[in-house]
């Protein structure tokens, strides 16, 4: 099942020689638009007729998230400010957030992805959508909102929070699509069991979780302890919000919405172009937005890309799941050691609750990394024995995966914050 | 012939132990026999109460991880050697201890040791092959 056939499935061919129209026509509207985009076209002196080829993308300047920040909040819209019929911000870590601005085609135009999205979910005009991502200028819940609205499904506009209640309706209104980031699904099937209710109880058949990494281990805990397919969603509000590439049932990488931009993946370090199949930088040029447009966004997200076929018969092209960012990777006695490393090695040593924190410290000159995992009902043993070799199995588990000796420290269930939004799973107290 | 003993996690931090009497003393739950075993990082409290069922779900709902084992209650006599007999039975038999420790209350001259064994069904029939009396829950809670 497709949402746009004709789209997702289009021959490639034809789809490149689309990317190059409209490559092109977006490159002369930002370089008669966007004064940043000028300027910094013209000092390495590419000007819009250069762009010949979808490889002569290559010839275009970066843009990364500073650059925003120092256009801030309007300085890289390509439309005046009438035509802008909406403002999204992402939650900026230090002083002000990144603005993003969108037409009436752009949010037109996102309603699509994520329409398609819930299609590879097997959403219909009939599927109850759950949208607990948070409301507001987050761009997760107003994304699936109006994504689910355009494919005429019947929307719960939950947001996030006040589970005990979203567990009732989601039971009593039999919400089939559940969309929320995978931590809260993990606080969801908590509930569920907490309030004894059965999966049988549910008509839940796919979550559509995204906005934070999540690995394979953790997805088969949610299939289970949910009893649905758990499907990944990627995206980023300065490229447009979540649905910039979706999974589809094959769950073998997520598709990305050729039609609408162009990826690429480059050594984040050397910022040279990297093969097909080899992991790096995903950077990404918007060819159909007009409030927004970005070229060779920086994501700092690391993956690698596959223009294989897939067997759902879509023809757009393939990332691998978000391993983790260039920015979340720890160096940790020099080695790069990613969060959602360490949830893989911990679902991997079995019985972990995956709710665990990270403590990373430097003493008397050596890094140290804690792991504080959670004692749920099932990881707990009578004996202190049984539960040393619990420790162990973790701390054996984490070696293997990555080479470093960490030090696992059994918490009491519930000491690790649960938020409903991204998790924080690092806490780095070293100065670096 | 085995008496349910619960298992609760703690933390090793201040108030924690306190933390679960406080959630016996309100649910009226009277302690039979206590015992805690402590690492650094953390203590596994066991207990023998006279409201086993009920004491589960009050602490569980306090969210401690909580679970019950089969023990033995065994009966010795409270003068030396009392104890080294019956280790010495389980020992020939071949049967691992994996901790013990006593029962509050005494029935006369008798002591009453818990016993955790690696293979409970075993223990009790070499203890008794060897005349030793093992203590059922009726039995405990009428002391």
């Amino acid at each position: 099942m497709h949402w746009n056939k004709t789209r997702e499935c289009i021959d490639r061919e034809q789809l490149r020689s689309y990317q190059l129209t409209k490559l092109k026509e977006t490159i002369d509207r930002v370089y008669h638009n966007v004064e940043s985009y000028r300027q910094k076209m013209q000092e390495i002196g590419v000007i819009p007729e250069d762009i010949k080829t979808l490889e002569d993308i290559r010839l275009l300047p970066f843009t990364t998230k500073q650059d925003l920040r120092d256009n801030y909040p309007y300085g890289m819209f390509a439309v005046p400010i009438e035509e802008i019929i909406r403002i999204h911000a992402s939650s900026g870590t230090t002083g002000k957030p990144t603005v993003v601005g969108y037409t009436r085609r752009d949010i037109s135009n996102w309603a699509e992805l994520i329409a398609r999205s819930l299609v590879m979910g097997g959403g219909k005009r009939d599927s109850v959508v759950q949208v607990s991502y948070g409301y507001g200028l987050f761009t997760g819940g107003l994304g699936f909102h109006y994504g689910a609205e355009k494919l005429g499904a019947v929307v719960l506009p939950t947001s996030g929070g006040n589970t005990r209640r979203q567990v009732m309706l989601m039971k009593d209104l039999g919400t089939e699509i559940l969309a929320c980031t995978p931590s809260y699904a993990l606080c969801i099937a908590e509930t569920l069991e907490e309030m004894g209710i059965k999966q049988e109880e549910l008509k839940l058949k796919t979550g559509i979780f995204g906005a934070e990494p999540w690995s394979d281990n953790m997805r088969k805990d949610l299939e289970s302890k949910l009893g649905i397919k758990a499907l990944d969603i990627y995206g980023l509000s300065e490229v447009i919000g979540p649905g910039v590439a979706a999974e589809c049932m094959e769950q073998n990488g997520l598709h990305i919405a050729e039609d609408f931009f162009i990826p690429e993946i480059i050594d984040p370090v050397t910022e040279e172009p990297l093969p097909e199949g080899e992991r790096g930088e995903l950077v990404i040029t918007t060819i159909d937005k007009e409030g927004l447009p970005v070229i060779r966004y920086r994501t700092r997200d690391i993956t690698s890309i596959s223009y294989k076929p897939c067997a759902c018969g879509r023809t757009h092209a393939r990332i691998e799941k978000i391993l983790g960012r260039t920015d979340d990777m720890l160096i940790i006695r020099g080695v790069n050691v990613f969060p959602s490393q360490i949830e893989s090695a911990l679902m991997a040593a079995g019985d972990a609750e995956p709710h665990y924190l990270i403590i990373v410290d430097r003493k008397d000159n050596l890094d140290s990394i804690e792991v504080w995992v959670e004692v749920s009902e099932q990881l707990f043993a009578d004996e202190v024995r049984k539960l040393e070799e619990v420790r162990k199995k973790i701390t054996s588990s984490i070696y293997t995966t990555l080479g470093i000796n960490v030090n696992v420290k059994l918490v009491e269930p519930h000491t690790i914050e649960r938020t409903e939004g991204k998790s924080k799973r690092v806490i780095d107290k070293r100065k670096l | 012939m085995f008496v349910k003993q619960i298992s609760v996690f703690l933390e090793n931090k201040p108030g924690k132990l306190s933390q679960v009497t406080d959630i016996l003393e309100k649910n009226n739950i009277d302690i039979k026999a206590i015992s805690i075993a402590d690492t650094t990082e953390f203590g596994i409290l066991r207990m023998i109460v006279d409201k086993p069922k009920e004491a589960v779900e009050a602490i569980k709902a306090e969210k401690f991880p909580v679970s019950t084992t089969d023990v033995l209650a065994v009966e010795v006599t409270d003068k030396p050697g009392g104890l080294n007999r019956a280790l010495q039975i389980l020992n020939d038999a071949g049967v691992s201890v994996e901790y013990l420790y006593s029962f509050i209350k005494r029935n006369g001259e008798r002591a009453l040791i818990l016993f955790r064994v690696e293979e409970p069904e075993r223990a009790v029939e070499v203890l008794q092959s060897a005349g030793i009396k093992l203590y059922s829950t009726e039995e405990i809670n009428s002391l």
